[in-house]
Order: structure tokens, then C-alpha cells, then sequence
């Protein structure tokens, strides 16, 4: 791999909080620009802390987080993060949900306006804009939460379980939506789930975490052909991956047990 | 039975049903014993009779209410900001506001007059100490419980302090702010009149509604007390029923409990 299409990169990261066990212990992994990493594994491995770790949400207690060849919080401008819940403000309606990015870094209004459409026709909700959040299905509501982290162009999305409480119809969408919107844009995505269908459906590469301490038991690589679609679902390769993927999963749930 | 009847007039016929058996006991009582308690009817005619006295009280008390009302809405909110801004600011006062809201501010009524001088700016500071605790403790509760997952969201975005506070903190503390203005409202007049019972007398311009209490009660003209009483009562629903409509009015297209029900 080229360091120079590395756009993250991990060295020897540990996270603990306060003294307690290890979260995480030992965690490297680099990430080509564009490309679409998923981490999978059971509750509590620490997969969301090391989503966290990426965006700067939280400092690594040991080694060392590089993204675009700074710190976190120095590449803040670079990252945008989806969180499990849509985490809308139920006070604004969704255009200015959407605009809050914008607004929080001082873009003048006429800006805020075209990133909000742009974004907003991206996600299929042109049109909804005076809508408010307790208005929306869950479903609509997520799709207002990736429209806002799309305005700010992020080179990178960290996204944590972002479609973890929608039922299976409308998942299997948005995941479908989400390749078509990365396919125009090329962000590199992390993603955070407990789905392996999902990773799979998603992923170039599939990172499986063991619990207590979390590491990186497996790496699996998806080379499925793009634009992946409902039809993917149905391939042999795409089962033959999801079966790899349980049986590295389920092998790093004995171990841990 | 459409829910529009149901809510106005149940309460309608419960309340003429109190009111008939208050009038029948009281007709009950024998003529020596029938001052003790004042019927409804009487009551009524005393309303009707003191009217013009009352009506003047009313609005020296609801000016005091009022004033007092104001004064602790503006300081108990920014002293909320100053508690939610910082953990040390919190931790060093908001132990000794929860003592204070324990203290019976009634006893130091005497003092009170001494400091501020009696009639209005007694009153209103009465009803300001009053309204003070609900509304501060209930806003800043509300300031430092907004969403975790926002407060980090705002933080991955790079807000700044102010723009946390001001977009996320104060909109999400609404619904509770909007719980201590109900209390305070309903405080508000009670307070007022029990600063004017004590500290109104020397005010001239007739007093307040506690000043005509304790002139009715004095003299034993008791379905004139009720009749104050009840002109208290209005003072308040008047009040309470201002702060409903500018809650819904700020809450009603977002917060759930608030949202209208039909869509």
C-alpha cells in the first residue's frame, strides 16, 4: 500500500477510561483514501470507542491516531460523524437541522442554502425541509442526520450503527442509498454495526473486534463488484462472504467467553 | 361524547353540584352559626357589593405580582446561565440556593419592609423571593440535561461555548424553564397577597387584596373574604393561563407533550 493513498492510519492504539481495563489494546489498521472500512463485533468490544478515537471525540491512551496526516482535532474540518441516534435538534425544523454545521462555522446564509438543497436531494428529502423531526420516520430521520453531516463535504464519515433501530426494508435502502451518495462523492467511510449483512453489503474491508480487551481478530476483504444493488444480495460471492464473516465472528466470541 | 364537552362540561356540572351543596349546608346551619360559613350565594352579593374596592386592590396586587414575577424571571434565568456554564460555579452555590428554597421567606416579611419600604416594593420583593427558586433551580436543571449526543455533536462541529449554550442548552431547557414559569405563576399572586397582607397596610392608594383580607377579616365580613379570596384565584388562573398560551405558543410545533394532538 502506498503511504501516500493512506488517508488514516492507527499505530499500537490502547484506549482505557480512568484506570479501568483496557478497551482497547493494540489496535493498527491503515485506510486508503475512499475506502469503506466496517468494524463488527459483539456489544461492549469497544467498536464505538474506536470510532470515537477517529473523530477526536475521545484521546487515545496509548499510541497514535493520524488522520490526513494530523491529529484528530487538528483534521476536524476533514470529519463528519453519524451517531446511532439521529441526534436532531426537535426545535428546528429539518432545513435548519441540516444548515446547523454551516451555521456553527459562520457560512453565510446564500452558502448554507445550496449546501442544505444539495444535501437534502442527496438523501431523497427535497421538499421536506419545514418538516420538523417529531413530524419524520425514523427512517426519514437518519436520512436528515447524514444530509447535515454531507454538507460540511467531510473527506471522511464515521458512521456508528447509523441504521441499528430502523426496520430491515428501510435499512437495506439507505445502505443501498449510502453507496450510491459515496459513489459520487468518495469520502472514506468507518462504520460502526452488529450486522454482518450489513458490513458485508458495505464494506471493501471487514474488520472483526474481540471483547475486553478489543482487538483485531480478522480482516476480510469484500472485493464485490460496484455499484453493489439488491441484486448483490442474492449473488453466491456476497452469501459465501456473509458466511466468512459469521464464522470469524462467532470463532471471536468463543475466544472470548 | 366529543372530547370538547367532556373537558368543559364535566367540570361545569361537578362545580354547580359543589356549589349547590355548599348553598344547601349553609341553609342547614341555624341562624347563630351561619356566619361561620359563608354561602356561595353570599359570597356572590359581597363580589358584587365590594366590586369597586375590590377591583382597585386587585390591581395594586396584581402590579406587585406582576413586578415580582418579571424580577425573578430575568435574574433566576441568568443566574441559571452563570450555574450551567461552569461545574465549580454549580458546585459552589446551587447547594445553598436548594437551603434557601427551603427558607419560610414569611418570617422575614418585617425585615423586608424595613429594607424596601412598605407597600409595592415590599410586595413585589415578596413575590419575587417566592417565584425566585422553582424558576432557577427548574432552568438550570434544564440548562445542563440537554442530549449528551448533542452537546457532542455541537463539540465535533467546533461550536464555541456561547453557541453552545445559546443553540442547543437554552432551546433544549425550554420545556423545563416553561415548568418553573407555571409554578412561579402560580405562586406569583399567592406570594403578592401575602405580602400585602403584612406589608401592604401602610401603603396607601387603598392597598391590596391581603390588605382588604385582613381589613374583612377584622371586621368579620366573611363572604367578603371569600370574595377576595376568589378575586385571588381569578389573579392567578389569569396568569397561568398567559404562561399556557405562550408555551404552546413556543413549544407547540416541536416538543411532544406540548404538540397539538391531531397531527
Amino acid at each position: 500500500m502506498h503511504p501516500a493513498s493512506a488517508i488514516v492510519e492507527l499505530r499500537g492504539v490502547a484506549k482505557n477510561f480512568g484506570g479501568g481495563p483496557p478497551v482497547l489494546a493494540d489496535i493498527s489498521l491503515t485506510a486508503r483514501r475512499g475506502e469503506f472500512t466496517s468494524f463488527i463485533g459483539p456489544s461492549g468490544c469497544g467498536k464505538s470507542t474506536l470510532l470515537r478515537l477517529i473523530a477526536g471525540l475521545t484521546d487515545a491512551t496509548a499510541g497514535e491516531v493520524r488522520v490526513d496526516g494530523r491529529t484528530p482535532a487538528q483534521a476536524a474540518a476533514e470529519l463528519a460523524f453519524v451517531f446511532q441516534e439521529p441526534t436532531l435538534l426537535p426545535w428546528l425544523n429539518v432545513a435548519h437541522n441540516v444548515e446547523i454545521p454551516d451555521k456553527l462555522r459562520g457560512i453565510p446564509a446564500a452558502a448554507r442554502a445550496a449546501h442544505r438543497a444539495a444535501a437534502l436531494a442527496l438523501v431523497g428529502l427535497a421538499g421536506r425541509e419545514s418538516a420538523y423531526p417529531r413530524q419524520l420516520s425514523g427512517g426519514q430521520k437518519m436520512r436528515v442526520s447524514l444530509a447535515r453531516a454531507l454538507t460540511l463535504a467531510p473527506k471522511i464519515l464515521l458512521l456508528d450503527e447509523p441504521f441499528g433501530a430502523l426496520d430491515e426494508m428501510s435499512r437495506e435502502r439507505l445502505q443501498e442509498e449510502l453507496l450510491a451518495i459515496r459513489a459520487q462523492q468518495g469520502w472514506t467511510a468507518f462504520f460502526v454495526t452488529h450486522s454482518v449483512a450489513e458490513a458485508v453489503f458495505l464494506s471493501d474491508r471487514v474488520f472483526v473486534i474481540s471483547a475486553q480487551p478489543g482487538r483485531l481478530r480478522a480482516e476480510i476483504a469484500v472485493p464485490l463488484a460496484s455499484p453493489r444493488t439488491a441484486e448483490t444480495r442474492l449473488s453466491r460471492d456476497y452469501q459465501d462472504l456473509v458466511v466468512e464473516v459469521t464464522r470469524r465472528l462467532r470463532a471471536v466470541k468463543t475466544f472470548a467467553a | 361524547m366529543p372530547r370538547r364537552y367532556y373537558n368543559v362540561l364535566l367540570p361545569l356540572l361537578s362545580g354547580a353540584l359543589a356549589f349547590a351543596v355548599w348553598q344547601v349546608v349553609c341553609l342547614l346551619l341555624d341562624e347563630d352559626h351561619r356566619f361561620l360559613l359563608p354561602a356561595p350565594l353570599a359570597v356572590l352579593a359581597a363580589l358584587r357589593d365590594e366590586w369597586p374596592v375590590l377591583s382597585h386592590a386587585a390591581l395594586n396586587t396584581a402590579q406587585g405580582a406582576l413586578l415580582g414575577f418579571a424580577l425573578a424571571v430575568v435574574i433566576s434565568f441568568t443566574l441559571a446561565l452563570a450555574l450551567a456554564s461552569a461545574r465549580w460555579v454549580r458546585a459552589s452555590f446551587y447547594p445553598y440556593l436548594m437551603l434557601l428554597q427551603m427558607t419560610p421567606v414569611i418570617l422575614f416579611v418585617p425585615m423586608l419592609v424595613i429594607w424596601v419600604g412598605p407597600g409595592l416594593p415590599s410586595v413585589s420583593l415578596i413575590t419575587f423571593l417566592i417565584c425566585f427558586f422553582p424558576l432557577v433551580v427548574n432552568t438550570t436543571q434544564g440548562l445542563v440535561s440537554a442530549d449528551r449526543l448533542l452537546v457532542e455533536l455541537f463539540r465535533m462541529y467546533r461550536a464555541t461555548r456561547w453557541q453552545e449554550m445559546w443553540r442547543l442548552r437554552v432551546p433544549a431547557a425550554l420545556p423545563y424553564f416553561f415548568t418553573g414559569l407555571r409554578i412561579a405563576a402560580t405562586l406569583a399572586p399567592i406570594g403578592a397577597v401575602v405580602g400585602d397582607y403584612s406589608a401592604g397596610s401602610s401603603a396607601g392608594d387603598g392597598g391590596g387584596l391581603g390588605f382588604r383580607a385582613v381589613i374583612y377579616g377584622s371586621t368579620a365580613k366573611y363572604p367578603a373574604l371569600f370574595a377576595t379570596a376568589a378575586v385571588t384565584c381569578a389573579l392567578g388562573f389569569v396568569l397561568v393561563a398567559a404562561v399556557l398560551a405562550l408555551s404552546q405558543l413556543t413549544l407547540g410545533r416541536w416538543h411532544d407533550s406540548y404538540a397539538q394532538k391531531d397531527n
